[in-house]
């Protein structure tokens, strides 16, 4: 029998912070702890998009760098494929890959010297690269002569499709997807969702999407885990979320367990 | 499909190619460093030049050997410090950018990760020293012709196994602390400036300093080099000199790789890989 593609068990996660107290003296700081996730059980089979929701501290981003071997959890474990992110982190990373809200690229490089670094990264010799660069690039209706054009000067949108091709092109077969529609139009915002129902149509991957987009939730997410305050409210597909609350959209959904929206609150980050 | 040895070489090239790509985009910069390297190699040579206006050439002491003297301490410097600020910022540079969490995240050893960045430096560092002495030699009238190139060279090859030790233990700042680390790695190279003898003997120094003196692979670099380009040392008459190097580079490289390992993992604890201000 196959591993599970995620395999969480007892995760838990708190950042150390020196804080003071309000009208404490200046030099009076003590350390304090936030729990970015709490005591979490996660398993997620192979094939499919799974959604994490949740507003910004809720612990998504810290569940995704876990998985990315970027964070290491104070308790509990956490396997991809079979391999744990702490102790087999080398072969969890042969399966990972990454796409996250702010497209981290080498902005003076061009997208064919930035994907070639990441596919040599990845064991790729550069020959075998430029050519499926050009056809991933063409898939996401970027045309060839923003390939040696530096990062800077593409928008956003073009940004992110770069960065979404990056993450192919590494052929993973798990996909950490970090709010990667966030802060885009909303022509850009549709091509990137509809480049990945496509990719995901033509190879077998597993996609881990964070967001706090419901409607691209709905739209894209075979099974949607509800995140707040690092414990998970909901998890289900859209369709049962929405018939077990008797609510018409996942953001009702949200509402009815949380009595908040999900813009509502913009604390900072618990991942810093 | 290629296996793990081949995947590893093929990201040890990725990471000097990446800095390659680098270098190409932000030319003007090389530019002006290299007009920065030159003008500070001439300098060094024309103060000698001008400690005979100062009184400073009479009786035993030798001008043309003194000027030598400095030049090769400016040179050398001027390389040794380019490698090692282009390792020791490996990791700065991947903070500036917002790439190192997706660096971090590749299926690639830290051993290959930051040998790749080495072994840029020491091309580029060997390119651009060797431009900055073809205009030292027009410029001084350099005579090397007692000078032993081969004897030099050795130790050249033998100083970069320390030096790389010292640099990746450095490079550990930035990820111990993200907002003073960059800061810290500079005090390191002032202070190996300091110690090391590049411009003068370590007899010069305070006894603490001239004590740290000793421990600076550079220091032995240095005097190695010396002997060979001034007093025409042959690679046989070097051993002792190199077998310290390589001493040291055998003690320096594992504990820069524990040290990095140590603070991967305390970074990773913290979180402390995404902050970057």
């Amino acid at each position: 029998m196959s591993s599970p593609a995620i395999e969480i068990r007892g995760v838990r996660k708190a950042f150390r912070r020196r804080e003071r107290e309000s009208g404490a003296p200046w030099w009076r700081r003590g350390w304090k702890d936030k729990v970015a996730l709490h005591e979490l059980d996660l398993t997620v089979e192979p094939g499919g998009v799974t959604g994490i929701l949740g507003p910004n501290g809720s612990g998504k981003s810290t569940l995704i760098r876990i998985l990315g071997t970027l964070l290491t959890p104070d308790a509990g474990t956490a396997k991809v494929f079979g391999c744990d992110v702490v102790t087999d982190a080398l072969q969890v990373r042969r399966h990972v890959n990454r796409v996250s809200v702010e497209a981290a690229f080498f902005k003076e490089l061009s997208p064919w010297e930035n994907m070639v670094y990441a596919s040599r990264l990845y064991g790729n010799t550069s020959r075998q690269t430029r050519r499926r660069v050009i056809e991933i690039l063409d898939l996401l209706g970027l045309s060839k002569d923003v390939v040696d054009q530096p990062m800077k000067q593409l928008s956003r949108g073009q940004q992110q499709k770069v960065a979404i091709a990056r993450s192919f092109l590494t052929a993973p077969s798990l996909l950490l997807m970090d709010e990667p529609t966030t802060g885009l139009d909303p022509r850009s915002k549709k091509e990137v969702q509809a480049v990945l129902d496509t990719l995901r149509a033509e190879r077998e991957i597993t996609v881990l999407l964070c967001t706090h987009d419901m409607d691209e939730a709905a739209a894209l997410c075979d099974r949607v885990l509800m995140l707040d305050g690092g414990h998970v409210l909901a998890d289900g597909t859209p369709d049962e979320l929405c018939a077990r609350h008797g609510a018409g959209t996942l953001e009702d959904v949200f509402m009815q367990m949380t009595g908040k929206t999900l813009e509502a609150d913009e604390a900072e980050e618990v991942t810093l | 499909m290629i296996g793990v040895r081949g995947s590893e070489m093929s990201a040890l090239f990725g990471f000097a190619e990446r800095q390659l790509y680098v270098y190409k985009r932000y030319w003007v910069w090389e530019v002006v460093w290299l007009f920065y390297s030159i003008v500070s190699v001439l300098s060094i040579g024309f103060l000698a030049s001008g400690l005979s206006s100062l009184g400073a050439g009479g009786g035993s002491f030798d001008l043309r050997k003194a000027q030598l003297y400095l030049l090769i301490g400016a040179l050398l410097w001027g390389y040794l410090s380019l490698v090692f600020m282009e390792a020791a910022y490996a990791i700065a540079w991947e903070r500036w950018e917002g790439t190192i969490e997706y660096t971090f995240m590749a299926p690639v050893r830290r051993v290959t990760h930051l040998m790749g960045i080495c072994l840029f430096a020491i091309v580029y560092g060997l390119g651009r020293t060797f431009i900055v002495l073809l205009v030292a030699i027009a410029i001084f009238d350099i005579d090397f012709s007692h000078a032993d190139i081969a004897g030099a060279l050795v130790v050249l090859a033998a100083s970069m196994a320390p030096l790389i030790g010292l640099a990746i233990l450095t490079s550990v700042l930035p990820l111990l602390s993200p907002q003073k680390g960059e800061q810290m790695s500079f005090a390191v190279q002032g202070f190996m400036l300091l110690v090391s003898g590049v411009y003068y003997p370590l007899t010069v120094l305070p006894w603490p300093l001239e004590l740290a003196g000793y421990a600076s692979p550079l220091t032995y670099a240095l005097a190695g080099m010396r002997s060979s380009l001034l007093q025409g040392a042959t690679a046989a008459d070097q051993l002792p000199t190199v077998a310290i190097l390589l001493g040291m580079g055998v003690v320096l490289i594992p504990l820069g790789f524990a040290v990095f390992t140590w603070a991967e993992r305390r970074a990773k604890r913290l979180g402390l890989l995404k902050r970057s201000g």
